[in-house]
């Protein structure tokens, strides 16, 4: 590699270089001379790429500094005198029925979602006609698309027509604490309950579920699914053979991301539900979540307020990131596999 | 494969049976139409009516039960299990595309219904609960508009755009080009995965609490300045990097290892080949990456509301004063309308309008997004 020992230090190789290669052998050792030619373009635009790709740890770094920043009020209170939190009982009795709401509302969505999202998937990859399944995989998205306010719109605009179902739940299945009347029998007359936030939060994650599983679902290995059909198995046969046991692992993280994604949702709750103390029956007024919470008090909140509900969403973002951080591990864990 | 031999032999020996009894491909539909007529005669006898939702559910499971019956007694256990299966899963597809054609009808129709060029050019300057109240009772039109909401929204989506596209196209690249699969580059990729879960309220938090921290260093006591446009950029910007730096990163894998090394070759340097070659090749991927991104975060509006206020009136300032957008607009009209009571209905009515706006609008930019894709897409032979 004469020639490469020349561009090591000036530049590209130019018609004086000659006299120069002399003094080139005692400077740089044998293996030195194969280095690649770092020019200064390639150091700006490396570090360039360097310095914003460092940028995204420090901002999810500056997420958690700075919201406990400014929790520091909260702390302190919750320290020094536990009644000058709302409630008058502290931050942790402040905090838990948000969060058992959130969990709550989290669960039904999930319920709901998870088998629709996954017959979705296996209707637009292995049933649906081969030329309609791309369109259809497209409508599915469209409900992603679709901004959260609107979804909050929506539910108001609807949730009275539940009543009638709500009525007929609590009449046949009251016996179920989650199905209970209020005392006197009656469920909410508007339908803005817990339950009704909870199926329009279904659906807000339904297309994040499905386009994950039907991502999982397309990678099924071909030959096993044409050696299932070969061996006489029926078309579920094959999916319950080959297609499904190969994405379980994927269907849990896909479930898990969509539960990050029903935890942090707060438009459609804070929008539907007409908040209250936490209570059992989901179909009567009541409950709160911790992202609705905020949406509906953050506006108005100023000094100590500011600073719980500033707390109560470093709350959610903990929440949220474990979440969120169990189910790409999984997805991580599975991908070495599977590749 | 290589069993082919022995198998013909043994077919043979002795010939199977190669078909089974089958259906007429006709019957599942014939059974559906029956089982729709079977759940409305039951629904008008013992539910007192035609009930659409009671009809819908009945005929549900009146057709799974009869599909499985008619299949079970003619092609066999197994094929009934397939035919049950396909039933179900195909009616969760339709099941699934009710919300979606409710919810688009409803703001088609409502916000069809309410929308006018008063109210895109109007802002909510000068609004007064009697107007509202002179039209519900029919004396005036509809008052007030959203166009500082429009405003606010392309402002801030646009500032969100100045921070976040660079940021995430270049990170992108260093993932790609640069970290070889380093430990860093493995830490940037599961901090991106995680920041997509960040809640979006979180992302809101996070800027108020960045901004009213400077603004409480620099000028104490002040930390309501800290809610402006651009500290609803920088939420959005938390929002909008991880999906653009997930799109541009995808793209960029899928430019071809021989283009970079034909360059390489020629002994273009690295960050030429990058901008040169590698960008320009991915430029349709990475430009409709970009575009689904800003079509996820212009429809936010919990971190808006929690950054930007809810102004009423024009504000082209995006460092000082509070600022609407039509998400955070529609949330206010309809939860805290200017005119409460039966007058409501007037602040509803510019709700929708509003929503009818802005689902248009994500709708447009979901589909260039597609043909952003489709035209400016590398016409090498493939």
């Amino acid at each position: 590699m004469p020639i490469s020992t020349q561009t090591t230090e000036s530049g590209p190789t130019g018609p004086g270089s000659t006299p120069e290669s002399g003094q080139k052998p005692p400077q740089s050792p044998a293996p030195r001379q194969q280095k690649a030619v770092v020019r200064p373009g390639d150091r700006i635009f490396s570090a360039a790429t360097l310095i914003a790709g460092i940028l995204i740890l420090v901002i999810l770094a500056g997420v958690a500094l700075f919201l406990l920043a400014q929790s520091k009020d909260t702390i302190t209170a919750q320290i020094s005198d536990p009644s000058q939190i709302t409630g008058g009982k502290g931050f942790f009795s402040y905090v838990w029925p948000l969060v058992i709401g959130t969990l709550i509302s989290a669960a039904i969505a999930l319920i709901v979602a998870t088998p629709f999202s996954l017959g979705i998937a296996l209707f637009t990859t292995h049933m649906a006609p081969r030329k309609l399944a791309p369109v259809l995989g497209y409508v599915i998205d469209l409900l992603a698309a679709i901004p959260s306010v609107v979804y909050g719109l929506w539910g108001i605009a609807l949730a009275g027509n539940l009543t009638g179902f709500y009525l007929w739940l609590s009449k046949w299945f009251g016996w179920i604490p989650i199905f209970a009347p209020a005392a006197d029998g009656s469920v909410s007359q508007t339908g803005r309950t817990l339950l009704t936030a909870s199926l329009v939060l279904s659906i807000m994650i339904l297309p994040i579920i499905t386009s994950l599983t039907r991502e999982i679902f397309l990678q099924t290995p071909r030959l096993q699914e044409e050696a299932a059909l070969a061996l006489g198995a029926t078309r579920w046969e094959m999916i319950r053979m080959a297609v499904l046991p190969f994405g379980k692992s994927g269907i849990v993280s896909a479930t898990m991301l969509g539960l990050g994604r029903a935890l942090g949702e707060t438009m459609a709750v804070a929008m539907i539900l007409s908040p209250g103390v936490l209570t059992a029956s989901l179909v009567v007024s009541g409950n709160q979540t911790i992202a609705s919470e905020i949406a509906q008090n953050f506006p108005e909140a100023a000094g100590l307020r500011l600073s719980e509900l500033i707390t109560v969403g470093l709350v959610l973002f903990v929440i949220t990131l474990l979440v969120n951080m169990g189910a790409r591990a999984i997805v991580a864990r599975t991908s070495v596999k599977g590749s | 494969m290589t069993t082919m031999n022995t198998t013909t032999e043994a077919a043979v020996s002795k010939p199977a049976k190669l078909t089974s009894k089958q259906l007429p491909k006709a019957t599942p539909w014939i059974v559906a139409v029956a089982s729709i007529i079977v759940a409305i005669v039951i629904s008008l006898i013992a539910f007192g009516g035609f009930n659409i939702p009671v009809v819908a559910v009945l005929a549900g499971l009146i057709n799974a039960i009869a599909v499985f019956a008619v299949s079970a007694s003619y092609e066999g256990r197994r094929k009934a299990v397939d035919r049950i299966a396909t039933t179900i899963v195909t009616s969760t597809f339709v099941l699934a595309c009710v919300p979606l054609i409710s919810l688009l009808w409803l703001t088609v129709s409502k916000g069809g219904a309410a929308i006018s060029g008063d109210l895109l050019t109007r802002t909510m300057l000068g609004m007064k609960g009697v107007l509202d109240q002179q039209y519900v009772a029919g004396e005036a039109t509809l008052a007030g508009g959203f166009y500082h909401a429009i405003v606010g929204t392309v402002l801030i989506t646009l500032a969100a755009c100045v921070i976040s596209i660079p940021i995430g196209v270049l990170t992108a690249i260093y993932l790609v080009e640069y970290s070889n699969k380093n430990r860093l580059g493995k830490a940037i990729t599961f901090l991106v995965d995680v920041m997509t879960g960040i809640p979006s309220i979180v992302a809101g938090l996070f800027a108020f609490a960045l901004f009213s921290t400077i603004a409480n260093v620099l000028l104490p006591g002040a930390a309501g300045i800290a809610k402006t446009g651009f500290t609803a950029a920088v939420a959005l910007s938390v929002l909008m990097i991880p999906i653009v730096v997930r799109n541009t990163e995808e793209i960029l894998r899928l430019v071809p290892m021989d283009l970079r090394e034909a360059s390489y070759a020629l002994g273009v340097p690295k960050w030429k080949t990058i901008v040169k070659i590698v960008l320009p090749t991915s430029v349709s991927g990475i430009l409709s990456g970009v575009t689904i991104a800003i079509a996820r975060v212009i429809g936010e509006t919990a971190p808006i509301m929690v950054t930007a206020g809810f102004a009423k009136t024009l504000n082209w300032n995006l460092f000082s004063g509070w600022m609407s957008t039509l998400p955070t607009f529609i949330y206010d009209s309809q939860l805290r309308p200017v005119s409460p009571g039966a007058a409501a209905l007037a602040s509803s009515e510019r709700a929708w309008a509003a929503a009818l706006v802005l689902v248009a609008l994500v709708m447009v930019l979901n589909l260039l997004a597609r043909i952003i894709a489709k035209v400016l897409a590398p016409k090498a032979g493939r």
